[in-house]
């Protein structure tokens, strides 16, 4: 007999019995349902985590200034003034690794419109920040050297201050007041949508790094160049851990720290605080496939009961087959390709339906949908596996069987 | 060379630790084209008899040729090879397949031959023609009459050319005129040729065989040539 008629003998013997076969098919569905839903909605939420990652800009590093714990005392990173313009500009000039180094204030402020008034984020910045953060202008211009180096009151809009401010009317050659003071509105940001931490990234003003400083948040007296972060964008290919290493070295030089004295900044990569979230993302999705994977060895367990019982069944017929010529390894080939039939059919619906069912999820959470061959090719796989593995005793039972005791079967 | 022959044959079962003698040194022979009836009371050994020459079972001692190949001491794997292409079976209870027509259950005995689907089919709608059946081919078991099913139950017997067709009690589930039907139908084949061995314990049914071998306590005790009655004959004046 060939392979294919095997197996449509086999799928014949299944057809003979639906309810019963489906209700068998059933553990194995669930149980490879789960895995390619969890798989698929997993690799989906990854997808989009590192979809927002990248409207960070690529190979990111951020220095604050201060430390979490300096010395005794503890404080805040981002609250000391201890990191200066001038600490971007030696990064990078001084790391090879390095393509942009950015420094940039930000703080809250109060802008207004014509009638309309919007609370957003002011940020200071310099040219290096848009090559940084990859950012362009969707309309309007970028600032020029000229107005970035004399702190010109010039500024650039995100799309939800555009929304808020101007609602569908165009901004740019529109005067703005920040705390008061008066922009002229160059150009509209693209939008980047939110972060990973949530926050919504088109919500912000850009004025150049000087005009900030002087116009809008105050000059610090204590360092008149001091700046509330410096963005570090690393060459592509560049290891990142060397780079921070070498911008912390740098920095430490810079600002004279002795080999016992704390870093008085701290240095973030992006890349590896996602890596972390990702992580234990990661342990999760694993519970709940060891889940899965008991629904499927009790699914596995449902086909070798009724295996069994279908080889009970069927003595008289194992006894013929014997009879009219059929060899052990027969009835046990035979019985095993039930026993795979069941647990794929049932393993590829899963297949199916973990795929509607993550389409689904991913179409509510505006995820894409992510689904590997790969995972449907081992999913499918495996179930032929656990089929193979519980139907070999009720098969090997079948096989064993005497045919005239088979055959005086009632 | 007799087509059946068994030397000594003997075969012991161990029944709640007490052996039970079935088959006590049976020797006996039957000549290809012989139809023979093998009769005696359950428990004289005739079932043994039946399962040992249909290789379906082993004896303990002694020696069985079929068709001049020594098969006593085979492997279960060339038990089954013997059983496919030199024997065919007819039984009590049919044991059709259900779930199939009849042409695949008449296919079956090619199934395990490695035939292909292609030769198979046109050989078992020609069995299936001989036993008279030519026009229920796609009918399931459960559509057919009780002779019908034995008829196609023959057909699947036939359907590999077997030296010997063994038939036990073909006719203990059918009524008294289907059963000369099933009787004609035997003598008909024997007549063409196959050697057919009917184990029975109706003497009315013994009556359509040419030879009568009685089975007691595990020894044949009665082995006789007999006129055979016509079934085809007997079926007539029934009707």
């Amino acid at each position: 007999m060939s392979a294919l008629e095997a197996l449509y003998s086999a799928l014949g013997a299944l057809r003979a019995n639906k309810l019963r076969s489906a209700l068998t098919m059933l553990g194995i569905f669930i149980g490879v349902g789960a895995v390619i839903a969890i798989v698929a909605v997993g690799s989906g939420a990854r997808e989009q985590v590192l979809r927002q990652i990248r409207t960070l800009g690529s190979n990111l590093i951020v220095v604050f200034p201060g430390n979490l714990t300096s010395g005794g005392v503890r404080l805040g990173a981002g609250v000391a003034n201890t990191l200066s313009e001038d600490d971007a500009y030696a990064i990078e000039r001084e790391i090879a690794a390095v393509q942009n180094a950015a420094p940039t204030n930000r703080a809250g402020a109060q802008v207004v419109a014509g009638s309309a008034n919007w609370a957003t984020t002011v940020q200071g910045v310099t040219p290096a920040f848009f090559e940084v953060r990859e950012w362009d202008v969707a309309a309007g211009r970028h600032f020029d050297a000229e107005e970035i180096a004399r702190g010109a009151q010039v500024a650039l809009l995100g799309q939800s201050v555009v929304a808020s401010l101007f609602g569908d009317g165009d901004p740019v050659g529109e005067t703005i007041r920040i705390r008061n003071v008066p922009f002229l509105v160059v150009g509209v940001l693209d939008r980047k949508g939110q972060n990973p931490q949530g926050q919504d990234q088109d919500d912000t003003i850009m004025v150049p790094l000087a005009a900030a400083r002087q116009r809008v948040l105050g000059v610090n007296r204590a360092n008149p160049r001091s700046v509330g972060a410096i963005l570090v964008k690393i060459r592509d290919g560049e290891d990142m851990t060397q780079a921070e290493a070498d911008i912390r070295d740098l920095l430490r030089q810079r600002h004279r720290l002795q080999p016992q004295q704390d870093d008085d900044f701290t240095i973030r990569n992006l890349t590896e605080i996602v890596a972390t979230r990702m992580a234990s993302a990661r342990t999760l999705a694993l519970l709940l496939v060891a889940v899965a994977g008991v629904s499927l060895l009790v699914g596995g367990i449902g086909i070798m009961n009724i295996m069994l019982v279908s080889v009970t069944e069927r003595t008289r017929e194992i006894g013929l087959r014997m009879a009219v010529g059929a060899r052990p390894r027969d009835i046990l080939r035979q019985f095993l390709i039930e026993a795979t039939a069941l647990s794929v059919l049932g393993g590829a619906a899963g297949v199916l339906a973990g795929i509607a069912i993550a389409a689904g999820v991913a179409m509510q959470a505006g995820w894409p949908l992510v689904i590997g061959l790969e995972t449907v090719v081992l999913a499918v796989a495996f179930s032929a596996l656990v089929g193979m593995f519980f139907g070999w005793y009720p098969a090997h039972r079948a096989a064993r069987l005497d045919p005239i005791e088979a055959l005086r079967h009632a | 060379m007799a087509l059946v022959e068994t030397r000594n044959l003997r075969r012991v079962y161990a029944l709640g630790g007490e052996s039970v003698v079935a088959l006590d040194d049976v020797s006996l022979s039957i000549e290809a084209g012989e139809f023979v009836a093998i009769m005696g009371p359950s428990g004289s050994g005739k079932s043994t008899f039946m399962n040992a020459i249909g290789c379906l079972d082993r004896p303990n001692a002694g020696t069985y040729a079929l068709d001049g190949e020594r098969v006593d001491a085979l492997s279960t794997d060339e038990l089954a090879a013997v059983r496919n292409r030199k024997l065919g079976f007819v039984f009590q209870q049919f044991n059709l397949l259900d779930k199939i027509d009849a042409c695949a259950n008449v296919e079956l005995p090619m199934v395990y031959a490695g035939l292909r689907a292609g030769d198979r089919r046109p050989r078992a709608r020609a069995a299936l023609a001989r036993v008279g059946l030519a026009d229920r081919v796609h009918h399931r078991p459960t559509q057919l009459s009780g002779g019908q099913q034995q008829r196609v139950a023959i057909a699947r017997a036939l359907v590999n050319s077997p030296k010997l067709l063994l038939a036990d009690e073909p006719t203990g589930a059918l009524d008294s005129r289907t059963s000369l039907d099933i009787m004609a139908l035997f003598q008909k084949l024997n007549a063409e040729g196959v050697t057919v061995a009917v184990v029975t314990h109706e003497p009315e049914i013994a009556a359509f065989a040419g030879r009568v071998v009685r089975f007691r306590d595990g020894r044949v005790v009665d082995d006789v040539r007999q006129t055979p009655r016509d079934a085809a004959q007997a079926l007539a004046g029934a009707a």
